[in-house]
């Protein structure tokens, strides 16, 4: 093996927009323990927010400053850059920023230095692991974002319900990471490599050699561990409870950008399956391996079992996540089941994933724009919440004439998730099912489809139940509902480019193809 | 024409921004749009007289999946414009007594006219099914906020049917997408995509049903009576007048149109049905049949008129079902002649008579006397009720000959049948005209005291406007139906000559 000394100024261009997230973070904390000390709450919430912001900017511009060259040790890229890596970069810092606007309008802490701090930092995670191409490098980036994540749900302290979904949080995450370390320790037994091209041919030559059930054994616990981060069915306990329990920002950013991020990495253990040795094609995921003392024979590899694995999770979220969010009286408790589905819809499309680059530019747009939707129907649900106290469906009544324009925005948000057209929620699930179709031109992706739009059509009940509230039904209470105008713009924008990007569905498309290399 | 949909969109988004508190700005607003909207439907109607497929916008929208805004007309299409251009104008008139969050109700009207334009403008596959889920989310909050009788059962019963429907249209359209290459999604180069016979046997059922749910085909047309019931007038007239024939035309447009062989025998018959055209024929019969005898058997005078819905749509599918140049120009005549009388009937129940007796329930009309209390009402009545029985003179005559002559070419038996569908149509109107405005009984002492006490609200303008509207365009149609056939005819040849156009 190669030895070679890490190149550190690569590491340091290829890693910039972490730094930056980084020195973000930490600044963020001198200035608000150090210099704010005496201000007030509304001031300090504002500096941290504003230098949050600054930071996901500058990194940003770091992603386009550090190209798209990655970072590679010995010959092993670790680091993708550009394609999907570059999109969910992106993608992951513009939606930490807009969660970080949505905390100047919130008081469920006193430390907002912290708050941001962290907030920060679990986006540096999400970085990383929508870049890895390395199982160690997936472990740490993932450690890195869920460890932000436990802490930001248990940020009310004042909260018991805060502290009981941190808890179940950590809990679950903590198992699903021990299985997930234990499946990529398979895999690096059966492979020899860290490296993920290398891990997935070494799969098939472990299996030619009769280390088959250790690979299933491998995929199930890492399908375990990943499922737990997407909250795919049977992996989404904590869901429900985290989305209903943490503070709506800290919500939001776990429903967006941990998502985004998740997705990410599953995207490019996707495209990795399909591209491990060069540009052989492999979506017959057989490949035969001459062993020796031993004719030649076909041998099922990763692509043979991952898939399947993700076509199980996916038609359970799908199923479970649209029924149990019919049954739901909390509004929070209902986007986390409607999340769930979500997972599932995209599962779909990682199960079915083109050679081309079809399926992950269709996945990135979902996840993308869910992530958007996501973050300003928490924003919605945490004013309503701060105005009447709690986030059960009958807290939405009359919201309509409480605030017109909060209830404008919510409906658009709730009609593109549902995906009625012409927001940009229908585009993303038209693309994800055209390119599930493109790939599998057999009954079952066509039944399966069929199953999700059906689905989909369930969801439009639920996400019903409280635009009725909202529009239809008499208000108990008709004070209007005051919202800072920060928050307002942010909600407002949201809706917009929800409502644009659905006119004009060709802007984001083109956005992301652009960040691949032309074909 | 293609303004008819952009000015209704824009009339939508000023109509949910004007104050709240003057309602009679978002009125006249919404008359004014609706108006403009009639004019250029009319203008565009004249301009393509003589015309073939005229062609207004065509650009590439997502050009990675081939997907085109094109807005096109051809006669069908411009027909049907024309009847949303007066539908929306006649309910804007209907509905000028709402005084309850009156810029929101002409928000989401406004928005469910364009909705309706796009769908019948529409080049494109994609395009159209855009439109046509825009079409639902209005429909569902004009029934739940403004509504009557159980309106949210009702509004979420006909959401729930419309998006099932289209979820079903969903996957017809991804497969036929996949199926033809992922190139182009309009219609002239999907019906030129050479999809094969066994696939089109299985795609054109899921969608033709997907259409027919909103076109109120038996057994599927359970949401038209609640729906229409529960729905304010402007809603009720649009839903009956134009939105059930977003269904119709969706099934002539996408399921004839794109999967002409999903109609060719199947090999086999099972008691006389051989294709998916001997199926759906005979649900449409079934629905002509069935409709009319449960209107006969109605106490409320509006599910009287919702029950005749479903009864006169079943002649628009019996229409595209007979595949054959009569036939189908009377389905398409059927849907104008409908839309038009079916918004007349509506409004006098639903709005005249409603807004003064507040009750639809006959027991309750009847000892009213209206005929002698409101007789313009009453013979509004007699006047749409005989056009809606189809006596000559009226465009229901027509429409429905047409399709019962065709229906013969196809199949005997299916216009037998249907026949006694029109019989049993004369008899419920009769029923109703009867119950609701000319009892037999003499008016008590103390009914007449009580009359002079409570005298009824005079008829207003608007709803003389919006009466002579309807009647006039039901009356021009049945007099002189070329007006109308000679943009319809040379369409349908096309249409039965080339798949699509």
């Amino acid at each position: 093996m190669n030895y070679a000394a890490l190149s550190y100024a690569a590491l340091f261009r290829a890693t910039l927009p972490e730094i930056v997230l980084e020195i973000a973070a930490l600044l963020v904390i001198v200035v608000d323990l150090g210099f704010l000390r005496k201000a007030t709450l509304p001031i300090r919430t504002a500096f941290a927010a504003v230098i949050g912001v600054a930071g996901c900017v500058a990194a940003v511009w770091a992603v386009y400053v550090a190209g798209w060259a990655g970072f590679s040790a010995g010959n092993d890229l670790l680091l993708l850059a550009g394609g999907s890596a570059g999109v969910a970069e992106v993608s992951i810092l513009v939606l930490t920023a807009i969660t970080l606007l949505l905390l100047v309008d919130s008081a469920f802490t006193r430390n907002p230095g912290e708050y941001v701090s962290v907030v920060l930092m679990s986006a540096a995670g999400g970085l990383i692991i929508s870049a890895a191409q390395d199982l160690l490098v997936i472990f740490v980036g993932l450690e890195l974002l869920s460890l932000g994540l436990y802490i930001l749900t248990a940020f009310n302290k004042q909260s018991g319900k805060s502290a009981e979904a941190a808890i179940k949080y950590y809990l679950f995450g903590g198992m699903s990471a021990a299985f997930l370390l234990f499946g990529f320790s398979y895999l690096y037994g059966l492979s020899g490599s860290t490296y993920l091209p290398k891990v997935i041919l070494g799969t098939y030559m472990a299996s030619a050699n009769g280390g088959a059930s250790l690979l299933y054994i491998a995929l199930v616990m890492i399908a375990a561990g990943l499922g737990f981060k997407v909250a795919a069915v049977p992996f989404h306990l904590w869901a429900p409870d985290t989305y209903e329990g943490a503070p709506a920002p800290a919500a939001a950013f776990i429903a967006s950008v941990s998502k985004v991020a998740s997705f990410a990495l599953l995207i490019s253990i996707s495209t990795v399956t399909l591209h491990f040795i060069g540009d052989l094609n492999f979506a017959h995921s057989y490949v035969t391996v001459k062993v020796s003392n031993c004719p030649a024979h076909i041998t099922p590899g990763f692509s043979t079992v991952w898939p399947l694995a993700l076509v199980v999770l996916s038609v359970l979220s799908m199923i479970l996540g649209n029924l149990a969010a019919l049954a739901q009286t909390s509004v929070r408790r209902l986007l986390a089941y409607s999340a769930i589905a979500h997972a599932g819809y995209i599962l779909l499309g990682h199960a079915f994933f083109s050679w081309t680059n079809a399926s992950a530019q269709a996945i990135l747009y979902y996840i993308v724009t869910y992530g958007l939707t996501t973050i300003g129907a928490f924003g919605v649900v945490g004013i309503v919440e701060r105005a009447t106290g709690s986030d059960k469906l009958d807290s939405f009544l009359g919201l309509h004439k409480r605030n017109p324009v909060l209830a404008a925005v919510l409906l658009v948000l709730f009609l593109s998730l549902a995906g009625i057209p012409p927001l940009v929620g229908f585009w993303a699930k038209f693309n994800l099912f055209a390119a599930v179709l493109a790939v599998g031109a057999g009954a079952i992706p066509f039944a399966l489809v069929a199953l999700s739009i059906a689905f989909s059509a369930v969801s439009l009940y639920y996400y019903l139940q409280v635009l009725k509230r909202a529009y239809v039904m008499p208000a108990s209470d008709e004070s209007s509902i005051r919202v800072h105008p920060v928050t307002l713009f942010v909600l407002i924008a949201i809706a917009a480019a929800v409502l644009a990007l659905g006119c004009f569905p060709a802007l984001l498309q083109n956005w992301i193809a652009g960040f691949y290399p032309a074909m | 024409m293609a303004w008819a949909i952009y000015i209704s969109f824009a009339g939508a988004l000023v109509s949910a921004l004007l104050p709240g508190a003057r309602p009679a700005l978002a009125r006249w607003w919404a008359l004014v749009v609706a108006a403009a909207g009639l004019g250029i439907a009319i203008a565009g109607f004249a301009a393509g007289v003589g015309q073939g497929r005229q062609v207004f916008v065509d650009a590439l929208w997502v050009p990675s999946m081939g997907i085109h805004f094109l807005l096109a007309a051809d006669g069908i299409s411009r027909v049907l414009v024309l009847l949303t251009g007066i539908a929306s104008v006649a309910g804007v008139l209907f509905s000028w007594n709402i005084d309850l969050r009156t810029n929101q109700f002409f928000a989401f009207y406004l928005a469910l006219i364009g909705g309706v334009y796009g769908v019948f403008l529409s080049g494109d596959l994609f395009l159209l099914f855009v439109f046509y889920e825009i079409a639902i989310v209005p429909k569902y909050f004009l029934i739940s906020i403004w509504g009557s009788t159980r309106r949210e059962y009702g509004a979420m019963k006909l959401a729930l049917y419309s998006f099932v429907g289209s979820a079903m249209v969903l996957i017809g359209l991804l497969a036929a997408y996949t199926m033809a290459g992922s190139h182009s999604t309009t219609f002239a180069d999907l019906a030129h995509a050479g999809l094969p016979i066994s696939f089109q046997m299985w795609c054109f059922p899921l969608v033709f049903v997907g259409f027919a749910i909103l076109a109120g085909m038996w057994p599927f047309h359970t949401w038209a009576p609640t729906g229409h019931v529960a729905a304010p007038t402007a809603a009720s007239m649009l839903l009956a007048g134009v939105v059930m024939k977003l269904g119709a035309y969706g099934c002539l447009r996408v399921g004839i149109g794109l999967f002409p062989h999903g109609l060719d025998p199947w090999g086999f018959s099972f008691i006389g049905i051989g294709s998916w055209r001997d199926v759906f024929a005979w649900l449409a019969v079934i629905g002509i049949v069935y409709g009319a005898l449960v209107a006969l058997a109605q106490t409320d005078f509006k599910f009287v008129i919702g029950y005749s819905s479903v009864s006169h749509m079943g002649f628009v599918l019996l229409g595209l079902m007979t595949l054959n140049q009569i036939g189908l120009d009377g389905a398409v005549l059927q849907m104008f002649s409908h839309g038009v009388i079916a918004g007349l009937l509506f409004a006098i129940v639903g709005r005249i008579v409603y807004d003064r007796t507040h009750t639809r329930q006959f027991a309750e009309l009847e000892p009213m006397h209206l005929s002698r209390r409101l007789p313009f009402a009453a013979w509004a009545f007699v006047f749409a009720g005989i056009a809606s029985m189809g006596l000559p003179g009226f465009s229901g005559f027509v429409a429905e000959l047409q399709v019962l002559v065709g229906a013969w070419q196809a199949n005997p038996w299916w216009t037998i049948v249907s026949g006694i569908g029109i019989i049993v149509g004369v008899a419920y109107i009769w029923r109703a005209l009867q119950k609701a405005f000319f009892s037999d009984a003499l008016p008590t002492a103390h009914e007449l005291e009580s009359e002079r006490a409570h005298k009824f609200a005079p008829i207003t303008w608007p709803e003389y406007a919006g009466v002579a509207l309807l009647g006039v365009s039901s009356l021009v149609v049945g007099l002189y139906p070329r007006i109308l056939l000679d943009q319809i005819e040379p369409a349908v040849k096309a249409l039965l000559a080339g798949g699509a156009q």
